[in-house]
């Protein structure tokens, strides 16, 4: 099977370090976002950034893989 | 009028509009073996999206997620971290398994193990550990019914006469129109799931506390230690958060009905675009957690943490409204269902009872067997969930780190030629066994690390050990790829 490109190998390990790995950093209530506790926003954040990395990720694989019809969105 | 009568009538209107969007999809289809499974591979991005969606957020993320928050604490924060991740796993196998599914017209997950190791023994066990799993997953959804019209009804209604009709409903949906049926449902179950978590999620710690600000200040007051891990756990720290997300986030899209769900896109690319969009909709799960906590503060000592949502709900709005919520809950718990009733009874039909005992059966008849099993599935769940309790979320747990050991068996058969059917086996063996004892031994999470991802570590090892040790034999999927007509089970494409 072909494999995914390194670049978007990468753009995916950036969501896994942020809201897995680096617990330690950010688990903590203070500062408090919005009146929110820090670990809970950082959390919060990566639900809106992790699409983006996946988006650039998006970018990379789809001009590998043309597909071999053309779709259409919907059903 | 009684508000016991306003609240379950309204929740067996919205049921029954989604049982007839069921019924209506079947109308318009005919249905075959492949039809029935995988919508004839014709879905796009939006169906495929409200499929996964409407089969991923089940009954344990909206009452469960709260229930977490209220009684552990920041731990629940481990269901924020494993969703956007699960999503980003999904986008390097899913488009792959979707183009050996293309290829070989697979229909299930254990199909894969068929065609990529070829072993029909490997593959009935593959098919075997999902089956069990999924029991305990969908008794799950069956409690998670009965607590809901449990609480709508101040208890005048049976929890297991409202289980029986609910899930006879599902089973009869499920028979007659099939993964179409139950994708269209959901645009009704996610459209009631994301309005209602949006309005409870922002009006009530509003109504107690006007505002979430408030909310939380309040709570560090009165228990500082709830909202940082392990919050009110002894256990739940920061290496049981990194194993938990790691091993759901592998082992999320192992689920077989999740697996499945990638032969129902058009193409590869629609699941890559799902896979970018999906995590968007998790937005909702922190506004459950802020249900959750408000409920702490202003209803402190619930028995079953499982119930706080519903009981803040009833406490805090008019019984229409309760019945909206309970509606919306009981279609989270039966959109899931359904998946898990038809992914089953394929399964078991497909996979397990055709190549073992009956190799020469025709589709027709593996569907009319699977549409049988539909109907044993539904009541042996209706049994376990209406003669046992309390253990079953150790036993979904259980479940979880079940289907996780499918994981190493998947990524190595797409990415690793040399990867031998007998090193999958054993590896699954090795997991499933490490797996079983810690959890029955009640060591998880065993030394701060969760259990299955103690066993899917083993798992790891023992696959690649044994695969080395014995003589090269596979040739991966690139072989598997090239044009020519293929079998699988009997069945002939060109």
């Amino acid at each position: 099977m072909k494999r995914p490109a390194l670049g978007s190998i990468l753009l995916g390990l950036i969501p896994f370090t942020a809201v897995c790995f680096s617990v330690g950093l950010w688990d903590h209530v203070y500062p408090m976002v919005f009146g929110i506790p820090f670990n809970f926003f950082w959390l919060m954040s990566w639900v809106l950034l992790t699409p983006l990395c996946m988006w650039g990720a998006y970018r990379i694989e789809v001009r590998r893989n043309p597909d071999k019809e053309r779709t259409e969105i919907g059903s | 009028m009684d508000p016991r009568v306003t609240a379950l009538s309204i929740i067996s209107g919205i049921v029954v509009l989604g049982a007839l969007i069921g019924f209506y999809a079947r109308s318009r289809q005919a249905m075959n073996l492949e039809q029935w499974t995988v919508g004839s591979r014709g879905f796009g991005l939006v169906l495929v999206w409200l499929l996964m969606a409407g089969e991923v957020y089940t009954t344990f993320t909206f009452l469960g997620a709260s229930g977490w928050a209220y009684s552990k604490g920041a731990p629940v924060l481990y269901i924020l971290g494993y969703q956007p991740l699960m999503y980003v796993v999904s986008f390097y196998i899913l488009p792959q398994v979707w183009e050996l599914g293309r290829k070989h017209r697979l229909q299930t997950q254990a199909d894969f193990f068929q065609v990529r190791y070829g072993s029909a023994y490997l593959s009935a066990f593959v098919a075997l550990v999902g089956v069990v799993c999924l029991i305990p997953y969908l008794q799950l959804q069956l409690t998670g019914l009965g607590d809901i019209v449990e609480i709508a009804s101040f208890g005048a209604v049976p929890r297991a006469a409202a289980m029986t009709i609910a899930f006879a409903l599902v089973a009869a949906f499920v028979f007659v129109s099939g993964i179409r049926g139950i994708a269209l449902v959901s645009i009704l179950k996610d459209v009631l799931l994301l309005g209602s978590a949006l309005f409870i999620g922002i009006a009530i710690p509003y109504i107690y506390f006007h505002g979430v600000g408030a909310m939380f200040a309040a709570l560090l007051q009165a228990k500082p230690h709830h909202l940082v891990m392990p919050g009110s756990t002894s256990n739940l720290g920061h290496g049981w958060y990194i194993s938990t997300v790691l091993m759901v986030a592998m082992g999320f899209y192992m689920w077989p009905q999740f697996f499945a769900a990638a032969y129902t896109a058009k193409s590869g690319n629609i699941l890559r675009r799902n896979a970018v969009i999906m995590p968007l909709y998790s937005v909702t799960m922190p506004l459950m957690f802020f249900v959750g906590l408000t409920a702490l503060l202003v209803l402190p000592g619930l028995p079953d943490s499982n119930l706080a949502l519903l009981t803040i709900v009833r406490k805090t709005f008019p019984a229409w409204f309760l019945g909206l919520i309970g509606g919306a809950g009981a279609l989270t718990a039966m959109v899931p269902a359904a998946i898990q009733l038809l992914t089953g009874a394929t399964l078991y039909a497909k996979n397990l009872y055709r190549p073992l005992f009956s190799p020469g059966m025709t589709d027709q008849q593996v569907a009319k067997l699977a549409k049988a099993m539909v109907l044993v599935l539904t009541l042996g769940a209706l049994a376990l969930a209406i003669t046992t309790s309390i253990t079953f979320v150790s036993l979904l747990l259980l479940g979880y780190a079940g289907v996780a050991q499918i994981f190493p068996g998947v990524i190595f058969g797409l990415y690793w030629p040399r990867a031998s059917g007998r090193g999958v086996f054993a590896g699954m063996a090795c997991g499933l066994g490490v797996a079983v004892g810690l959890m029955l031994t009640k060591n998880d999470p065993y030394l701060g690390l969760n259990a299955g991802f103690i066993a899917l570590c083993s798992n790891f090892a023992v696959t690649v050990a044994v695969t080395l040790l014995s003589p090269e034999e596979q040739k991966g999927t690139e072989e598997l790829l090239v044009d020519r007509p293929a079998m699988v089970e009997g069945t002939v494409v060109s």
